[in-house]
């Protein structure tokens, strides 16, 4: 189970933190605690997994040129083709779903001329086409999730 | 909202010393207290200088906001789909941000069709607690686009194979 603080914490800071040389020490006097409990606290979030990191959420269209590829992948070859493509740096998501188009990646590069020289050399070495999805457009408001808390 | 942002005209121009500290940072900050103190050191730029590099990245939108990341599976959001949709080119633009703002989705995107493989032009990354929650979801999605859906569907994930943060190198 999760503490309070471990809850206000979560509840609050999903949204932001503050951007200053003691972030930790500003957020513990906002809740009226210790900087080495929001510390403890922050670390044991991130052990359990409850939080994946603390840290920047960067929007990868402003920070190069990125795109959403599917490939329909014979089921027999996916774990081969997924393992390949998971070795790209310029990969960060790679899921396999269930439809034809069984793969789905995220490929993100410094700029779109790097993101092509990628797209190619995956294309080339599979041997199958690509389904290439960049955004035209994003709808959505990104302030983080309703926690919905269940004990 | 990121509405008003299409994808080529906002790229910000970063130097090898933001890419450093994107680098640095992606995997999260460390959990001390005095990160940018830290990473200063690391970096060999000064604390002032990583906390305005990342002040102003964070206002050109390259960094949408530094925050504790919650795991959603962790939090009780067992399922998720991506429900793709064939929505009307002239409705896209009025009903698109009527569905982002919908708070069981997460993502929702205009991107491309490629006929006649693929006839949806509309992404929206739904969130519930398992799939029926998730199909309740799409059904009210479903009824908001209404007529100006021709079709739909939802692909679960079966296994993620790799989610990291983003890995932009810096130029050599």
């Amino acid at each position: 189970m999760m503490t309070t603080l471990a809850r206000q914490l979560l509840d609050r800071y999903q949204r932001g933190l503050p951007l200053s040389a003691n972030p930790y020490a500003e957020i513990a006097a906002e809740l009226g605690v210790s900087e080495q409990d929001v510390l403890a606290t922050l670390r044991q979030l991130r052990e359990q997994k409850i939080i994946t990191r603390v840290g920047p959420v960067f929007d990868h269209h402003k920070a190069g040129a990125s795109t959403l590829v599917a490939m329909a992948v014979p089921p027999e070859r996916l774990d081969e083709i997924a393992a390949y493509i998971s070795r790209f740096d310029a990969v960060n998501h790679n899921y396999a779903r269930e439809h034809d188009f069984n793969l789905w990646f995220v490929v993100t590069a410094a700029d779109q001329q790097q993101l092509d020289a990628v797209l190619a050399t995956i294309e080339t070495d599979c041997g199958m086409p690509l389904l290439n999805l960049p955004m035209e457009q994003a709808y959505h408001i990104d302030l983080g999730f309703k926690l919905a808390w269940q004990d | 909202m990121s509405a008003s942002a299409s994808p080529s005209d906002s790229i910000m121009q970063l130097s090898d010393r933001d890419r450093r500290l994107i680098e640095l940072t992606q995997e999260g900050l460390p959990l001390v207290a005095k990160p940018y103190h830290l990473l200063a050191q690391q970096s060999g730029m000064s604390a002032d200088e990583v906390m305005c590099r990342l002040q102003r990245m964070q206002e050109c939108g390259v960094i949408r906001r530094i925050a504790a990341v919650p795991n959603h599976y962790k939090l009780g959001y067992r399922a998720n789909g991506m429900t793709v949709w064939d929505v009307a080119d002239n409705q896209i633009q009025h009903l698109g941000p009527q569905v982002g703002e919908l708070d069981f989705v997460s993502h929702c995107y205009h991107r491309p069709r490629h006929l006649p493989l693929w006839p949806y032009n509309f992404f929206a990354m739904v969130h519930g607690a398992d799939r029926d929650d998730v199909q309740s979801h799409i059904d009210a999605i479903a009824a908001l686009l209404g007529e100006h859906c021709r079709a739909r569907d939802v692909l679960f994930s079966t296994r993620i194979l790799k989610k990291t943060g983003l890995r932009l190198k810096a130029r050599e």
